[in-house]
């Protein structure tokens, strides 16, 4: 651990062993590779699936070409979210002042694609310019009568977080802005599932089979109408709650709305999310039929898990992921198909979320926040780990020290989410870690060349 | 290490990660708020510290960002007085910065602008020139840099290649994690760079001409090559990416009569049997109307190839604004330069949609980032340059020298035919 960093100190335990509790929301140290990105990345990956919005970043062309498309967030409609539109801001601009360039960018791209609302990322320059972005988001709002949102998230004001608060903000300022939706009297908005690989459709799926009706799901697969209609829904159902309990707590201050914590990872958290919705809304039908949505498909799932089960008994895992509620379902998880948890790690867990993820996990295992390539691969050997559940910037990690990999993050295509999404984590984990790619690693070493000779005779 | 904000790394990581499916660790200098306004002196010497204790290079570069670049920063002057503080200490690295704004210029400036910083930083002139040659090998895969080496090897030219990152973007299974793969130039390669007889650029363009959106002075920018000419007295010799028959040829020119050898009959049998190729498969590609796109002289090279084998460049484009673009594909093409081709320079994919809706090309060469109109349009896309983030081998795909073009003309040619095979009502088993 010599070259580990002296200030990182209690941003590391092992379960057990130390008695400290691990600290979460620190800025990153300067020099350390850390895994995260800023206050931009946070407020884009948020806001980002809303598909009839237009998402135009106000700054220099990389912001917009980093994030253009990044995630597989899918859409039942439009599509203008997956189009990463740029200011493309040069250095005159920078010298000159980029308000213009933002100007004409919008009117030509609100006239061209007619959205119902547009998102105005600021980046790191704009912060430096002065551009007074907000004056320009409201002038063309008058002049285009549509919703034109500035988000501030200049990349050094903070951590990803930090923008995840501020993309909430900006959706808070679209709610509550019409009320023509139809709702019915048991609706829910889903906050923080962003619909990657289908994933919202799964868990619309299940409340549909329950009786409940979702007026808006934010953001994934989201449209501005209904993000505008989410007050007057019944209830917030919050997953990923890092990016998104701002929102629900603005939500209760400002509509009264309750909330509720859950995750879709899993079967125990899957059938937690569906049964806490039927017990607030106090209806014996809504309870039954959760009972018989869980009964059903844990009838089927559970006989289907088993080949796996059997097959991973004992495997040991790697966890790294953006949040800590991602994280402390897949130790459940991995758990229910036999595999041990030895490394825990988020990039944005705070003391608390730390605290609970502290108590599901095993004693032995390793908790760490905002790590780095240097640690997270020396983890995986002090673990002897089987398998690293993480994002791209993992991977390498993994397959350069021969082990299996499950991304859990922006780039998968294969929905993990709702009870088959538990099936198809399953299998992924299988495919990776029974693969015999890793055995080629070990199994053969070359004749040396004073053997070569009687290797031959 | 970046200078600047946490995403700025985070982000080029992830980018160059999905490309090159290896480790790419680069530390940020993390600025904050505060940073922002009182300057990030301390962050830089806290980055450099920190790297040092994890990593222990013997060089660390260090390129600017927006930010950094805006609040004006003076990197250079930063170095320094790292150096001055830590004078004396033993095993400081050596310190290389390029000044990479993303307002000013694209990627492939950036490219340059950092292959000239290492120059500039490392170079050192020796007593008497050498009798070696110094090769800029370009923005090209780890396995077309293997494939140089292979040449000047075969010619027997002892070659100090830069950049060279065929090992460490595209290493080997480990056992235990590196800090710092093995592979890349030596640092006394870059140094006696000097004193090298010759330098050889592949690429007409490079960092030369405007940059995008610059202000003041445009033609700041120079390239290894021509600064160590400048500098050291080492003449410079610039030729295109040798991509097709033509290109190559020119190249192996050049290494005949610095070496002078001839070429080797090695390399005379690939080019033969990639004539015979092209024989082979000229009616599948003749007259098939092409859209290349990515970096300027990557652009220029796989419009020489394509116009060579008969297929016709439509439209060519790129982000890049050298200004250079289109006088340079006329004389690279020469007489097989079509009339009505358009040449887009500084071009954003929507305006290059938008053209390709009037053009209604039958193919697109190009990097993955221009899928989604191949997928629109329905139209094959036969992937090459960067990024390449939708299929494995990025680092192992050839289209230098003779051989690679024998591997992208069968890519193309395949490319089509599957097309025609997956669109055609008919399963033919013969094409």
């Amino acid at each position: 651990m010599t070259a580990f960093l002296q200030e990182r100190k209690n941003q590391i335990l092992t379960k057990g062993k130390d008695s400290f509790e691990l600290e979460g929301g620190k800025p990153s140290i300067a020099g350390s590779v850390s895994q995260r990105a800023c206050v931009f990345c946070g407020s884009r990956v948020v806001l980002y699936p809303i598909a009839d919005a237009l998402h135009l970043v106000h700054g220099p062309i990389g912001c917009a070409a980093y994030t253009w498309d990044i995630r597989g967030a899918m859409s039942s409609g439009p599509e203008l979210h997956r189009s990463s539109f740029s200011t493309d801001l040069r250095e005159k601009h920078v010298i000159f002042g980029g308000e213009k360039q933002l100007y004409r960018a919008l009117h030509e791209l609100t006239d061209k694609y007619r959205p119902e609302a547009a998102f105005v990322y600021s980046t790191c320059i704009v912060g430096v310019i002065g551009d007074d972005v907000r004056s320009v988001c409201k002038r063309v709002a008058a002049e285009k009568n549509i919703p034109v949102i500035p988000v501030m998230a200049e990349g050094f004001q903070g951590t990803k977080k930090d923008g995840y608060k501020i993309a909430c903000d900006a959706m808070a300022s679209l709610i509550g802005t019409d009320d023509s939706k139809e709702v019915s009297p048991q609706s829910i908005n889903i906050l923080g599932d962003f619909n990657l690989a289908g994933e919202l459709w799964i868990l619309a799926g299940y409340y549909k089979r329950i009786g409940v009706q979702i007026l808006a799901s934010i953001t994934g697969d989201g449209r501005v109408k209904d993000v505008r209609n989410a007050h007057r829904a019944s209830l917030n159902v919050v997953q990923c709650s890092g990016s998104m309990i701002h929102l629900a707590k603005t939500m209760k201050e400002k509509y009264g709305i309750p909330f509720i914590k859950v995750s879709y990872f899993g079967i125990e958290d899957m059938s937690d999310a569906l049964y806490e919705v039927a017990k607030f809304f106090g209806d014996e039908t809504m309870m039954n039929k959760t009972r018989e949505v869980v009964k059903d498909e844990l009838s089927r799932l559970l006989p289907a898990l088993e080949p796996y089960k059997k097959a991973l008994q004992g495997k040991i895992a790697a966890i790294y992921v953006g949040g800590a509620f991602k994280a402390i379902s897949l130790v459940k998880a991995l758990r229910l198909i036999g595999i041990k948890t030895m490394i825990a790690g988020t990039q944005t867990g705070n003391t608390e979320d730390y605290k609970l993820l502290k108590t599901i996990c095993d004693d032995g295992c390793i908790l760490v926040d905002d790590s780095n390539p240097i640690e997270l691969s020396e983890f995986v050997k002090q673990t002897g780990a089987n398998l690293f559940i993480g994002g791209v910037k993992e991977r390498p990690i993994a397959y350069k020290l021969g082990i299996g990999f499950c991304d859990h993050n922006h780039e998968r295509k294969l929905a993990l989410a709702g009870y088959e999404g538990m099936l198809n984590f399953a299998r992924e984990v299988y495919e990776t870690v029974t693969s015999p790619v890793w055995k080629l690693k070990t199994t053969h070493s070359h004749l040396l060349a004073t053997h070569v000779n009687s290797a031959l005779r | 290490m970046l200078h600047g904000s946490q995403g700025c790394a985070t982000y080029i990581r992830r980018y160059l990660i999905s490309h090159f499916r290896e480790p790419v660790d680069i530390a940020s200098s993390n600025f904050s708020e505060e940073t922002t306004i009182f300057g990030g002196n301390r962050n830089f010497n806290t980055g450099i510290d920190n790297i040092i204790r994890q990593y222990h290079p013997a060089v660390i570069a260090i390129a600017s960002t927006c930010l950094s670049e805006t609040i004006g920063e003076d990197v250079q002057r930063l170095i320094n007085e790292y150096k001055t503080i830590h004078a004396g200490e033993k095993d400081l690295p050596a310190m290389i910065y390029a000044s990479t704004p993303s307002y000013s210029g694209t990627h492939y400036d950036g490219f340059h602008e950092a292959v000239c910083a290492a120059v500039k930083s490392l170079a050192y002139a020796g007593d008497k020139t050498g009798k070696h040659i110094n090769l800029f090998g370009n923005f090209i895969s780890p396995e077309d840099i293997r494939h140089l080496k292979e040449i000047t090897g075969d010619f027997g030219i002892d070659t100090v290649l830069f950049p060279d990152y065929s090992q460490t973007l595209d290493s080997v299974s480990w056992d235990a994690y590196r800090r710092i793969p093995e592979g890349g130039t030596s640092i006394a390669g870059l140094k006696r760079s000097a004193s090298a007889m010759l330098s050889v650029e592949l690429g007409y363009i490079l960092n030369s001409g405007g940059r995008n959106g610059a202000v003041g002075e445009n033609n700041q920018s120079e390239s290894a090559g021509e600064y160590l000419q400048k500098q050291f007295d080492v003449p410079c010799r610039k030729t295109g990416l040798p991509v097709g028959v033509n290109e190559t040829d020119r190249f192996f020119d050049l290494l005949s009569s610095v070496s002078g050898k001839a070429v080797p009959e090695k390399y005379r049998e690939q080019r033969g049997r990639l004539i015979d190729l092209y024989i082979d498969g000229h009616k599948y590609v003749s007259c098939k109307r092409a859209v290349i796109y990515g970096e300027e002289d990557l652009v220029v090279a796989l419009a020489a190839f394509a116009a060579e084998t008969g297929i016709r460049p439509v439209l060519c484009a790129s982000g890049g604004e050298s200004g250079k673009l289109k006088d340079t594909l006329r004389n690279v093409l020469g007489d097989l330069y079509p009339p009505d081709i358009i040449v887009g320079q500084g071009m954003s994919f929507e305006r290059m949609e938008s053209l390709m809706t009037e053009l209604k090309p039958d193919l697109m060469i190009g990097n993955s980032k221009g899928y989604y109109i191949a997928r629109k349009m329905d139209i094959p896309l036969v992937r090459t340059g960067f990024p390449i983030h939708d299929r494995i081998g990025a680092a192992h795909a050839r289209i230098l020298g003779y051989e690679g073009a024998i591997l992208l003309f069968e890519q193309i040619v395949n490319t089509i035919l599957e097309d025609k095979q997956r669109k055609s009502p008919v399963g033919y088993k013969y094409m």
